[in-house]
């Protein structure tokens, strides 16, 4: 359950200070002179901040629930272990655009904006927030006119994917946005929920990791390089531990 | 108005590998050292520790560690008849920041160049005849031949530690190295890294083709190790967190494990971080540099003075410095005259990707550098006569890792998402597997740098243009050379492979590599080069470009840093032997 009230005054701090680290590490830190040995201070290092279960921090409550809808359908529930959903993607991306990602940190953006060659990338001021509120809002327009009235999420499965599927040949054309460059958004975005640290909001229980055998954040594997075709035997652990070790929310 | 600093002997400007070299032998000779580095100061102990190195989407996809395109980046556009448009987010080769440079991201991969690559153009005409060289072709000799670099070579490799088998010591060939390096005056510094599966597998078919594989040379090194400096690196533990991270081991050469300890102790040595380097200044004669000009982070601007300017940054950026100092004539396509801006070339890279039978391959157990390799067809290694192209490169294993959310594959004809994807890629992850082609690229009259007509970084200068392509005879080369990769595939007998050897257009949002070379290249000739073969400007005598890889005439079929190193320590030796004892031109 990913609404609701339990985010706890201290966590909602933590978020906020997360946002704001990641801003201030790629610009402002401040110019200085250092000399006559290596310099250290405590309490300078940047480990990731923990994203935690609350309240939406960027979606509307209709766009939170076409995107969970969404991510279990990029990446269903089956049988190895749950889909986008569960594996908390929609909060991944959710925390991703309401931070420095969302609004481009970093990016060159200045203008003239033109359209260029597909081999010179990129060249709309759109970031991700400002696109995932228009390709939403212009997702949910053709689902209520192609769908009598519906909504993305209640739409059974086979109209979802056919739906996405129609976004990503551009067989579908939602007014005002470049329905298969959203799609590739969401897609690229939803695997990285599915497959980044636990840390980020996504990859649940290390859900994503579980399901390929990636140990996830070990960094030692001296006494396996030369193991050859064995199978790694040892679960993954995330920068934060294992689940199991720590105590549940 | 800047405000005017003290006069240094020597500012820098860029602290990463060059510049951390040639600040400890200057510094070492008693001389008052400074270097400016726009990024920030960055150390193992705070920025990569291992509690948090290994963060794939942190530092593999937003790419924490690497320059903000809003605080530089270029244009780019395939031929001169395009508009160039910017880069506005790194994706097709990613320039570092800080501290350390390119020595904090890198993968670790040292590689000399071959002796025949030094006199390309002279062997080549030698060995195949002057009208086989394409007439657009500006390939040319280095100035500098490798056995005056063999030296510097092995200064740099043993700084660094590196981890390797020599193929050749002293002209003696040696089972187990590459047989076609050339010779080698000690054998390197640690034994080679132990391999994985995957790149046991491709020695063993490597083998059964009749190549001769051997472990490529690697700056994540195989055991603990002490330089000359007297600064100890640890061992390499095959996490798979190199390219595009810092190591929390300290097992990967880096400025900061194997330089800053040693060079931050000399009391004349100081780094002012956070500050950009705008130009260097030059007198009324425009003949000698008086420093630099810096802005730092409140956007204060500083005017250092100095005797002796070290254009350290990385590659692609010296030579906009140079253009924005106006040092040296801007290079023209049209006209073919001019020089700053000639010969950028990259590297042509291939791959051929295959899934294997009943096979575990954990090749999430690897490092940056790890990996074994054939040069059979490197450089002119290979009879060129009726192929149809010059150059070539090293092949063979050596994923660095298997980071899940950048490494998913997945049989072909998988959809993209979806229940099948699911499960392919769970079926899949642990047996892909994916091998390589490490090519040359050549330079050519019409791939060059110069400033752009419209876009302006965030200080109001214009940003600099590239103007690239891949050529015919990149494209051959890499189908031959992928061809021949793909037999080694074969062998290996997988449930599919596929091979992708390099097409045009260069795609600037496709990552291949971050070997941007030349620009700034260095000659005997100051028609044709920027530097001469001290990595001394042609026409500021005061201004060094010592050894980035903006001074490579052309790429060859080997990463750059152990060449840059070794350029470094070449350049510091021309300074401190000759040029102290009486400044002026060196050549």
């Amino acid at each position: 359950m990913m609404h609701g009230s339990r985010l706890s005054p201290l966590s909602r701090r933590s978020l906020l200070i997360s946002t704001a680290a990641l801003l201030v590490a790629g610009t402002a830190a401040r110019a200085r002179t250092i000399t006559q040995g290596m310099p250290w201070e405590p309490g300078t290092a940047s480990p990731p901040l923990q994203v935690r279960a609350g309240p939406w921090m960027f979606f509307t409550p209709d766009e939170a629930a076409t995107v969970e809808a969404a991510v279990d359908r990029l990446i269903p529930p089956d049988e190895s272990g749950p889909g986008g959903k569960d594996a908390g993607c929609a909060v991944y991306i959710d925390r991703q655009l309401a931070g420095p990602y969302g609004v481009g940190a970093g990016l060159y953006l200045h203008p003239p904006f033109m359209p260029g060659a597909a081999s010179q990338g990129y060249q709309s001021p759109d970031m991700p927030a400002v696109r995932y509120r228009a390709g939403l809002a212009a997702i949910a327009d053709y689902v209520k006119s192609s769908f009598a009235g519906k909504s993305f999420h209640d739409l059974a499965a086979a109209d979802q994917d056919k739906v996405l599927s129609g976004l990503e040949t551009g067989a579908i054309k939602p007014k005002g946005i470049n329905g298969a460059g959203f799609f590739a958004l969401l897609l690229q975005n939803t695997q990285e929920g599915f497959f980044a640290d636990p840390v980020y909001g996504g990859n649940r229980d290390m859900a994503g990791w579980k399901m390929v055998g990636f140990p996830g954040a070990r960094y030692d594997y001296r006494d396996w390089v030369e193991r050859h075709n064995e199978k790694y035997p040892l679960p993954p652990v995330s920068i934060m531990g294992r689940s199991d070790w720590t105590v549940k929310e | 108005m800047a405000r005017k600093l003290p006069r240094k002997d020597v500012v820098i400007v860029g602290l990463g590998w060059t510049g951390s070299i040639l600040a400890y032998e200057l510094a070492k000779q008693g001389l008052d050292v400074v270097a400016i580095e726009r990024g920030p100061w960055r150390d193992t102990a705070t920025d990569f520790p291992p509690g948090y190195a290994q963060d794939e989407l942190r530092y593999g996809v937003r790419l924490d560690l690497f320059l903000r395109p809003q605080q530089e980046t270029l244009t780019v556009r395939n031929n001169m008849t395009q508009t160039a448009l910017p880069i506005r987010r790194f994706s097709g080769f990613l320039p570092g920041n800080g501290v350390g440079g390119a020595g904090v991201h890198w993968n670790g991969q040292t590689w000399r160049f071959l002796p025949s690559d030094f006199n390309l153009r002279s062997h080549l005409e030698e060995r195949y005849g002057a009208d086989k060289i394409p007439a657009d072709m500006t390939i040319q000799d280095w100035p500098v031949t490798y056995d005056e670099l063999e030296p510097y070579y092995d200064r740099f490799e043993k700084l660094a530690g590196i981890s390797g088998k020599a193929g050749n010591l002293n002209g003696v060939k040696q089972a187990g190295g590459n047989p076609f390096e050339g010779w080698r005056s000690s054998e390197y510094p640690t034994p080679p890294l132990k391999q994985n599966y995957g790149s046991a597998l491709f020695a063993e078919a490597a083998t059964k083709l009749g190549y001769k594989p051997f472990p490529r040379p690697s700056g994540n090194i195989s055991e603990a190790y002490t330089n000359p400096l007297g600064v100890t690196m640890g061992q390499c533990t095959y996490c798979g967190f190199c390219e595009r991270f810092g190591c929390g081991n300290y097992a990967k050469a880096s400025p900061q494990v194997c330089v800053l300890p040693a060079l931050m102790r000399l009391p004349n040595f100081s780094v002012q971080t956070e500050s950009e380097v705008t130009r260097v200044n030059l007198d009324s004669t425009g003949k000698r540099a008086t420093g630099v000009t810096y802005v730092d982070t409140s956007g204060e601007e500083w005017e250092q003075p100095a005797d002796i300017v070290l254009v350290c940054a990385f590659s692609l950026f010296n030579v906009r410095l140079m253009l924005l100092s106006g040092i040296g004539k801007p290079y023209d396509p049209v006209t073919g005259k001019g020089v700053v801006g000639r010969n950028y070339a990259y590297q042509t890279t291939s791959g051929v990707s295959m899934i294997l039978k009943d096979k575990a391959l954990n090749s999430f157990i690897a490092t940056g550098s790890g990996g074994m390799m054939i040069d059979e067809f490197n450089g002119d290694n290979f009879d060129h006569k009726d192929l149809g192209f010059f150059g070539g490169g090293y092949m063979g294993s050596g994923q660095t890792g298997a980071r899940p959310i950048t490494t998913m594959p997945v049989p072909k004809g998988t959809p993209k998402w979806g229940a099948q994807w699911k499960k392919a890629a769970a079926e899949t992850y642990n047996s892909g597997y994916g091998i390589s082609t490490h090519g040359s690229s050549y330079s050519y009259r019409d791939c060059y740098l110069d400033l752009d007509p419209t876009y302006k970084d965030h200080l109001g200068r214009p940003l600099m243009r590239m103007t690239f392509d891949f050529k015919d005879n990149e494209i051959k080369m890499s189908q031959f050379l992928t061809d021949r990769l793909a037999e080694i595939a074969k062998a290996l007998d997988p449930v599919e492979m596929t091979a992708s050897p390099r097409k045009g257009p260069w795609n600037s949002t496709i990552y291949q590599t971050t070997h941007n070379t030349g620009g700034t290249v260095m000659g005997a000739d100051p028609e044709t080069s920027v530097v001469n073969r001290y990595c001394q400007s042609w026409d500021v005598s005061n201004v060094f470009v010592p050894g980035g890889a903006s001074v490579f005439p052309q790429n060859h079929g080997y990463n750059p840093t152990g060449t840059v190193g070794a350029l470094a320590y070449w350049t510091a030796d021309a300074i401190k032997n000759r040029y102290l004892k009486n400044p002026g031109p060196l050549v």
